[in-house]
């Protein structure tokens, strides 16, 4: 069979916003995806609420709906774009659970729309607990001793029969939401209580514990004619017990012999055969590892995120293989476009090895418990490539950014040997950190082994590490011992630690004896056929394989994992920067090390380099390279960080220069720009001690914000009231040296305004000015962003345009900068200025229609706004109301607290588009998944001061028709005021506690404004818990119930909102 | 101990020398098996071979006999990237260097395997020499050249008949060039009764016997020095006995009836060899070792056809024989190593005989 000709319109549903568990991977899913429809000359509907996506763009779908991912609006999509099909296996769990809903219903087959892939039976069969079970014992392939429970009785009685521990599995949940390990009674019933609360079907499936057992991952393809591949094979470094997101994952697997190996492969085959799937598929097993053993964990008939980690494992581009797959393709007609001369039909062959790191966001929330389990906590995830795993450890860790840059956590040495052995025992994001110091204490593989079960292999790679270490430590540098240790992956700030010498010494021995880093490529084929891809990795055998080809080449620094605060927009904008320079005749090279983004596809730049964003590793690449320049602003602040460095190398930083980067953040300097430039701001000064903090904060007058410099999402950034909570926070802060002193700055109430904009020295153009309806304390992330402004005076936006072009030209800015405002008082405060990409810059462009990263380049090389299309100052107005909303991933961080505040929280975002800006925001709440019923219940507990000011939002829900509750004092405040609020105990006062209100689920969403502090003991704490655990918004700021009501005010439905395709915009 | 691999184009790859301590020269080849090193230094048809691991952790799991394909290593060299220290399976009997020793070979770690190996696809294969001592390089290349893989077969042969589940119906003659074990274990996991043959038994011997069916095996070596076997092959092809052949047993059914064959640049020699069936126009990923293939023109259409190719460079994978109860394959449905997607070419046999 060849290409259906039959397909000539398809719908690409997207995964929606970043969250916990369903990240960056599907925009790189999708975008390959749209690519390869659009190249076989089929139209393509794409539907995806996130905006910071690339797959979003103009040039990769024909039609682009920005609107909420509802059954509802999908509907309406279908009705109106009449597409022929519908491609359901690429985004996410969420795009496949509204196909199927879709499908079920019977409005595919009402529409004429035929589901690409895999079919109905299929997907139900690998999705449905019951259902693969069933299927999987019709085959002959173990499954764990299991049952889907329906309600928590049954749950208890079925794990008496099999014995504790259990684990318990929601069914149709993103990255295991609700699930977990129960060891009793009492821990089954609460577990399995919000498991079948979150699950969409209200199923559990209660399991045999099989923890400590191998975790063995295969990715696997097939054809409608029944031909079957496996692209890769991965094994959690972590046994059994760990969500696969949240483990270390080693590939190919390491400790499996072929017998293992086979015996699982053909597993995974027989699996994929029965369920007929037609694409890709991933089949995750758990391995008895002191026999054969083995069962079938679980089945995703879809691309995942593993199936992002094995393309870019192996070099093999699993969606574009699964979309021709889907469009009727053979694997034997399609291409190997690596080798441009095979097939896709092979299986990839590593002749080095990846290793995959979790990035948890636990630095966000210090009350979260940084335990693992089955809930999926991390937000992103670093690989490293590497000829060993020593390497590829190093590697993987120092791209993680996490202020470490080997397997040595500094804390550690305070610990005794008996507390190490201890934390061994405690599955945290930690321990491979703890295994390497229990290892340096002397504690035996045997032992480490015994206590965590992570295979003896892996403790043994550490032991290597750490044997290096040592030597270092007493060893003269000698040149064999400098070689050895740059093959295991150690850095010359490493060696020189370790060894007491300084990185220059290192540095030079390594010159002078010609121990330089040589390039691999990533060839899937390990090197049996000439390969065509510029896809390299580091190494310190000889035989550099990367060439200089003489080009006139700019390097684009990536942005590294998906974190909160630096998300998907950084990668949108770095992968726009390598097509505007390839537009303009340049050669591109990226460095990046996050598998899961688009730029680390290797048909973006014309080379890509899979390494660590440190100096010394971009230094590797920047003396093979020669490089004519390199462009750090738009790779966010992992790229910034490497100006410094990158100039000291003589690589020249194009766009703004590194000293008026600095300007832009060293407080001094900065206040003297704005001074010149007659701007205000809120006063403030620098410090580094608690004592300094103290005076600093009284001569300014409480409340006053505390920040470390050069950060971003306001990490550790917090709103201070007095001496205590200042000592607390500075305290917090310096738990990490700091080389720049910490801000305090007196905190101006008021509206936040927000600005992108290009300067190229002349001129400057301003897309847009954006309004956050939070006002400022809450973080501009988290915050709901409107454009154009609803409520800022015409005399105000002159002024924030005024000043936006002086300070940009102040700071000699070329390229992109981004400033954010307070207005307050009828007065425009500047609180600050980056000189470089945001995380706005990807919605701006698409609602404007101005390809932002495309001007700032070609202004980066030295064109100017003048002699561009698209005019000078600020740009004219959409007719389009654009209302960004932060989406959060409370549920899946157990203990985080929900309040918002100066330090963001929210890891992705959604977007909503209407000419009305009710419906705008309208729509933004349904795409981020809040309840937008108009009438129902509600709970407010709020802290005095905010009193009065809830009293009028109280009103407004009060007069249509909700019904409130509110804890007594609140209550009586109301009652006095006219309004006839039920009173609810506290929690302490019993039974009818307000736990028990928000867990009876009659609530449609909460109201609490947090008290000071950021103890975790407190009731409005247990309150947010409370309510996110089951499921109800909880709104911690008066400003979003606010644009709540805007929102359901005049009743509007769902049905009746229009969609809009914003290529029309 | 530093250790050389001397080339026979001249270049020179150092290593540390693990294993016996003797220099030997050897055919240079390399294996992209990520899994399966034990299978693959004990597979008979590696004698007189060097062989390179392109993937660079080996002896992750260290030894078990057990997964042995023969009684030794038959490989003349190893050369690995990295040598495990802390290897780890729960069938673990030792470290893979203790297995080298005992066996006598040697072999080097630390080399630039994925180096060694582009030289090897863009130059082909070629002979080495690996050493500790490189001081006389003249010495060594005169070694090289006189060196020859040369009649292997009757090497590696079983030197009398073995019988295996002599009470089962069924009896297969399996005609032993070197084979695997797990080609006598996919027939005796079938049931059926097998006794393994010396190569240098006669049809005559063999069909005096009445084998219900015949299995030529696997082996080393150019398949036209294999004179005698070639010979005895017609005799067979000529007989109305179910015959299965598998790799060299595959080309020398080809030799036998007229087809010819030619030495690959670098052979195919991996657990991920793409292979179409031309009937079910279906693809299975086969393990494949094997330097020599026949030359699809060479075919006389009245005797074969050929039922399965090569999809990454279109060789001839397999035939299947015109009026006769023959088919032959140039992979390896045995597997061990490699994917199992094709042991249902033993079955086929099975229901033939």
């Amino acid at each position: 069979m060849s290409k259906n000709n039959k397909i000539k319109k398809v719908l690409v549903i997207g995964s929606g916003p970043i969250i916990i568990g369903q990240a960056a991977e599907f925009d790189y899913a999708g975008t390959q995806a749209c690519r390869e429809l659009k190249k076989e000359g089929i139209e393509v509907v794409l539907i995806n609420s996130n905006p910071a996506t690339i797959m979003t763009d103009k040039n990769m779908a024909d039609k682009i709906y920005l609107e909420p991912l509802t059954v509802e609006t999908v509907k309406k999509i279908i009705k109106k774009e009449k597409p022929d099909s519908i491609l359901p296996n690429l985004g996410g769990q969420t795009g496949l659970n509204l196909a199927m809903e879709l499908a079920e219903s019977g409005f595919l087959d009402e529409y004429n729309v035929c589901l690409l892939g895999t079919g109905r039976e299929g997907i139900k069969n690998a999705e449905d607990r019951q259902a693969f079970k069933d299927m999987m014992e019709s085959i002959n392939e173990p499954c764990i001793a299991s049952k889907v429970v329906e309600d928590e009785e049954d749950a208890v009685e079925f794990a008496n029969k099999i014995g504790f521990p259990v684990i318990v599995r929601p069914a149709y949940t993103l990255g295991g939401t609700g699930g977990g390990i129960a060891y009793d009674e009492e821990e089954l019933r609460e577990i399995s209580g919000s498991g079948l609360r979150l699950s969409r079907v209200h199923q559990v499936l209660i399991e045999k514990c099989i923890a400590g057992w191998k975790e063995i991952e295969y990715e696997v393809m097939r054809d409608s004619k029944g031909t079957c591949i496996t692209i890769c094979n991965m094994e959690n470094i972590d046994p059994v017990g760990v969500h696969t997101g949240d483990s270390i994952v080693v590939a190919p697997s390491q400790t499996l012999s072929d017998k293992e190996y086979q015996m699982l492969r053909t597993s995974a085959i027989k699996i994929i055969s029965a369920l007929k799937i037609e694409g890709g598929c991933n089949v995750q097993f758990a391995l008895n590892p002191n026999s054969f053993e083995y069962a079938v964990i679980e089945v995703n008939p879809r691309v995942s995120r593993s199936s992002a980690l094995a393309s870019k494992a192996t070099g093999y581009p699993i969606a574009k293989v699964a979309t021709k797959i889907a469009i009727g393709y053979t694997l034997d007609e399609i291409i190997n476009q690596v080798t441009g001369k095979t097939y896709a039909c092979f299986e990839p062959v590593l002749d080095y090895v990846v290793v995959k790191i979790p990035k948890w966001p636990f630095k966000k929330f210090l009350t979260a418990s940084r335990d693992l389990g089955t809930q999926m906590k991390a937000t992103g995830e670093v690989m490293a490539i590497a000829p060993n795993l020593e390497m590829g450890i190093m590697k993987a860790i120092r791209s993680l950014e996490e202020n470490l840059d080997s397997l040595i956590i500094p804390a550690f040495k305070e610990y005794s040997d008996k507390e190490i052995e201890e934390k061994l025992s405690k599955v945290d994001n930690e321990r491979f950190f703890t295994v390497a110091e229990a290892l340096r204490r002397g504690i035996s593989i045997d032992r480490i082994h015994e206590i965590t079960t992570i295979d003896k292999f892996f403790i043994g790679i550490a032991a290597k590490i750490v044997r290096m270490e040592k030597e270092l430590t007493e060893s003269k540098l000698t040149v064999d011992l400098l070689e050895r240790a740059k093959k295991y992956g150690f850095t010359d700030k490493v060696i020189a630690r370790l060894n007491g010498t300084t990185e220059k010494v290192v540095h030079n021995l390594r010159k002078e004896n010609n121990i330089v880093a040589s390039y691999k490529m990533v060839d899937t084929c390990s090197a049996e056929f000439e390969a065509q891809t510029p896809y390299y990795y580091s190494s310190y055998d000889d035989d550099n394989e990367a060439e200089d080809t003489g080009k006139k080449k700019v390097m684009v620094l990536g942005s590294g994992p998906i974190r909160i605060g630096q998300g998907i927009e950084f990668d949108y904008c770095s992968v726009h920067g390598v097509w505007s320079l390839k537009k303009q005749g340049y050669e591109t090279i990226i460095v990046n090390n996050n598998p899961e983004t688009v730029s680390t596809d290797f048909d973006i730049a014309d080379k890509l380099y899979f390494e660590p964003l440190t100096p010394e590793d971009v230094e590797s690449i920047v003396d093979i390279e020669k490089p004519y320049g390199a462009i750090v602003q738009f790779g966010g602040q992992t790229a910034i960080k490497l100006t410094k460095a990158l100039s000291d190398m003589g690589v020249k930083i194009l766009g703004t220069a590194e000293v008026d980067m600095d300007r832009a953040e060293d407080r001094e300097e900065f206040d003297k720009a704005l001074s010149n430039c007659g701007i205000l701001r809120p006063k403030g000064d620098t410090i580094y001690t608690v004592e300094e903090a103290i005076e600093v904060a009284n001569k300014l007058g409480y409340p006053v914000l505390v920040r470390p410099s050069y950060v971003l999402g306001g990490q550790g950034m917090a709103i201070a009231y007095d001496d205590k909570e200042i000592t607390e926070y500075v305290n917090e802060i310096n738990e990490v040296a700091q080389e720049h002193p910490i801000l305090v700055d007196k905190y101006v109430m008021g509206r936040e305004v927000e600005v992108d904009a290009i300067c190229d020295g002349e001129d400057i153009l301003i897309p847009g000015i954006m309004e956050h309806l939070e006002r400022a304390g809450v973080h501009s992330g988290d915050s709901i962003s409107v454009y154009p402004t609803q409520n800022v005076e015409k005399q105000n936006e002159k002024e924030i345009i005024e000043y936006t072009e002086k300070i940009a030209k102040e700071l000699n800015v070329i390229g992109i900068l981004n400033i954010q405002f307070i207005i307050s008082e009828g007065k425009v405060y500047i609180i600050e200025v980056n000189p470089r990409s945001s995380r706005t810059v990807p919605y701006i462009s698409k609602v404007t229609n101005l390809p932002m990263i495309e001007i700032a380049t070609n202004v980066i090389l030295g064109q100017k706004l003048k002699d561009m299309p698209y005019g000078t100052g600020l740009y004219k107005k959409s007719d389009y109301i654009c209302v960004k909303m932060p989406v959060f991933s409370f549920e899946k961080i157990k203990n985080a607290d929900t309040s918002l505040g100066p330090e963001m929280k929210s890891t992705g975002e959604v977007l909503g588009v209407s000419k009305k800006y009710h419906e705008a925001v309208l729509k933004a709440f349904i795409a981020s998944g809040a309840n937008v019923s108009t009438s129902g219940n509600i709970l407010i507990t709020v802290r005095d001061k905010d009193k009065p000011e809830m009293l009028t939002v109280a009103k407004k829900f009060d007069k249509i028709g909700f019904k409130i509750y509110a804890t007594k004092g609140t209550a009586s405040y109301l009652k006095e005021n006219g309004i006839d609020a039920i009173v609810v105990e506290k929690i302490w006062e019993g039974k009818d506690s307000i736990l028990d209100l928000i867990q009876s689920g009659k609530l449609n969403f909460v109201i609490n404004t947090p008290t000071k502090g950021k103890q975790s003991g407190r009731d409005g704490f247990k309150i947010r818990r409370m309510a996110v655990e089951c499921k109800i918004p909880c709104f911690t700021s008066l400003d979003t119930v606010n644009a709540l009501y805007k929102a359901i005010e005049k009743e509007t439905k769902e049905t009746d909102l229009d969609v809009v395709d914003i290529t029309k915009v | 101990m530093k250790g050389y691999l001397v080339l026979e184009n001249g270049q020179i790859f150092e290593g540390e020398k693990i294993g016996s301590n003797k220099d030997t020269a050897c055919e240079v080849v390399f294996n992209t098996g990520m899994a399966g090193y034990i299978e693959t230094f004990t597979d008979p048809s590696y004698a007189g071979q060097g062989i390179v691991m392109t993937y660079p952790l080996i002896g992750n799991y260290g030894i078990i006999k057990q997964d042995a394909e023969s009684s030794k290593i038959w490989a003349k060299a190893v050369f690995i990237h990295d040598l495990a220290e802390y290897e780890s399976n729960f069938r673990t009997e030792g470290t893979l260097e203790s297995f080298l020793i005992e066996n006598d070979i040697p072999g080097l770690k630390n080399v630039n395997t994925r180096k060694l190996t582009k030289i090897l696809r863009d130059s082909g294969t070629m002979r080495g020499y690996i050493t500790t001592d490189i001081s006389n390089l003249s010495k060594i290349h005169g070694e090289i050249e006189k060196y020859r893989v040369g009649d292997v077969v009757e090497e590696v042969t079983c030197k009398q008949p073995q019988k295996y589940g002599e009470d089962a119906e069924k009896q297969v003659a399996l005609l032993d060039y070197g084979y695997k074990k797990n080609i006598l274990k996919s027939l005796l996991k079938r049931g059926v009764g097998v006794t393994v043959y010396p190569a240098t038994t006669t049809a005559e011997e063999i069909l005096a016997t009445n084998p219900d069916g015949i299995m030529l095996s696997n082996g080393p070596g150019d398949p036209e020095d294999c004179k005698f076997q070639i010979e005895n092959v017609k005799k067979l092809y000529d007989s109305n006995v179910p015959i299965f052949g598998i790799c060299l047993g595959h080309q020398l059914m080809g030799l036998a009836t007229g087809a010819q064959t030619a030495k690959l640049k670098y052979g195919h020699r991996g657990p991920n060899h793409p292979v179409k069936d031309l009937e079910t126009r279906r693809v299975y990923i086969t393990s494949q070792n094997h330097g020599y293939y026949i030359l699809e023109t060479s075919i006389d259409p009245e005797i074969a056809e050929v039922s399965h190719v090569n999809l990454n460079d279109r060789t001839v994978e397999g035939l299947n024989y015109k009026n006769k109860n023959i088919f032959t394959v140039q992979f390896h449905p045995e597997a061990c190593p490699g994917p199992e997607d094709t042991g249902y070419l033993f079955d086929k046999f099975i229901e033939m005989i």
